[in-house]
């Protein structure tokens, strides 16, 4: 049986988002590191896995996949039977997870993603935080979760009981903006802040961040 | 007889007509219930019940109540997968993963640009609102980057995900409708041989026209 492989790099949060699917799949896989300081996401062999130079990528036999987001429900769909489920087979159930999945996706991830770049990219990599897009992107993100706390003042996770891909998406920037200004925007929220705190702290997220501490 | 699914939301909008797009190829009956957003409809606490971002569509079928325009329409593809186009959404795993692939591109990558550019050409002057020829620039250098990518693609396939008209091609038509016979930035499109004739082919679908008799409509 070919082993999977996650094409991508453990800075990236689109990277993380698959990997730390595959963990909670309990999934065999194989990371290969995309070295991105070199520009090896923009050369041919890398674009033959994703025409948008972007990652992650990932291949398993035959298959080759980009966008983490189609990657993840790929991997929850495929082996449903396998970890943690991650979604719902029931079509009532699951439309309200793909709604919040989309949530993240369109409402949360853009605003969010220009945080983590500023307050947690930049500084890794040597560069200079722009306050003013620091300034602009606060106040919205505070909006986001301001429906976010509704949302969770009536439900455990974002799709209804049980934790799924609607919540397991954005933990990879969730823990960017931990320990940044941003951070105070999450614990302001008492029902964000407890589900900030369950979904960062389980297993399969804490093997991702182990493999940051290897490589 | 089923009752007819609810979709809240003006056709005009981009999001509102892609969920239309889909209930016309899936053959679902639908309900179009009018939202005046020039009244501010959409931010009242009646509509936020059904959408607690203040946004179209929203939408109801049979007890449940979403929103997301393509969460909407994958569910409908999910729910009704025997009636209308089957193949929407593909009949395997590996065709849906496919099809997820390039409706993801299509959300993150082509929607930014061009739904900006779609809101500085199309609405602003309507609203009468400034345009602002700094980010109509900088998102067409971004559509085109993407573009570019597609021209590439569109070689190699007839639609983005295979040999079959998709929800991920669908999911293209409410912004590059505006784009090509509501502003002069069509041959974005129409200038690349292979996004040209994939445009053509895509918005010939039935349910397309139909979208687009309903915006002209309203």
């Amino acid at each position: 049986m070919a082993a999977i492989k996650a094409h991508g790099s453990l800075i990236s949060t689109a990277t993380n988002r698959v990997l730390v699917t595959l963990y909670e799949k309990e999934l065999e896989f194989e990371f290969v590191s995309v070295d991105m300081s070199t520009g090896e996401h923009k050369k041919d062999h890398f674009l033959s896995l994703n025409p948008f130079g972007q990652v992650p990528a990932l291949e398993h036999g035959d298959l080759k996949l980009f966008e983490s987001r189609a990657i993840t429900k790929y991997v929850a769909y495929e082996y449903a039977n396998k970890g943690t489920q991650l979604i719902h087979q029931d079509s009532k159930k699951m439309a309200i997870t793909l709604v919040w999945m989309e949530v993240e996706a369109q409402q949360y991830d853009p605003v969010a993603s220009k945080l983590v770049w500023e307050l947690g990219i930049k500084p890794l990599v040597g560069m200079v935080t722009d306050k003013a897009i620091v300034e602009e992107n606060e106040p919205k993100l505070a909006k986001v979760l301001d429906v976010y706390e509704n949302r969770l003042a009536h439900s455990k996770y974002l799709g209804g009981d049980c934790f799924t891909l609607a919540d397991l998406h954005h933990v990879p920037t969730l823990q960017y903006l931990l320990g940044t200004q941003s951070q105070k925007l999450f614990d302001s929220r008492p029902h964000v802040s407890a589900w900030v705190a369950d979904i960062t702290a389980r297993p399969a997220w804490l093997k991702v961040q182990a493999m940051r501490n290897k490589h | 007889m089923a009752t007819p699914v609810k979709v809240y939301g003006p056709p005009m909008s981009t999001a509102v007509s892609r969920v239309l797009a889909c209930l016309y190829e899936k053959n679902v009956e639908f309900e179009l219930i009018s939202i005046n957003m020039s009244k501010g409809e959409h931010k009242k606490p009646e509509f936020l019940k059904l959408q607690p971002f203040g946004q179209v569509p929203a939408f109801e079928d049979e007890g449940i109540s979403i929103f997301e325009s393509r969460a909407i329409c994958r569910y409908v593809c999910d729910k009704y997968a025997d009636k209308g186009n089957k193949g929407l959404y593909g009949t395997n795993p590996l065709a849906k993963a496919s099809i997820d692939q390039w409706i993801e591109a299509e959300g993150q990558s082509f929607n930014p640009p061009s739904s900006t550019l779609v809101f500085q050409l199309a609405f602003a002057p309507r609203m009468n609102i400034k345009q602002d020829k700094v980010v109509i620039r900088q998102n067409e250098e971004k559509l085109s980057k993407v573009l570019d990518i597609y021209e590439k693609r569109l070689g190699e396939a007839r639609f983005l995900a295979g040999d079959e008209f998709s929800l991920a091609d669908l999911s293209h038509l409410p912004n590059t409708q505006y784009l090509v016979s509501g502003t002069d930035k069509g041959n974005l499109f129409t200038s690349r041989e292979n996004v040209g004739r994939w445009w053509d082919e895509i918005s010939s679908q039935d349910s397309w026209k139909k979208v687009v008799d309903l915006q002209k409509g309203t």
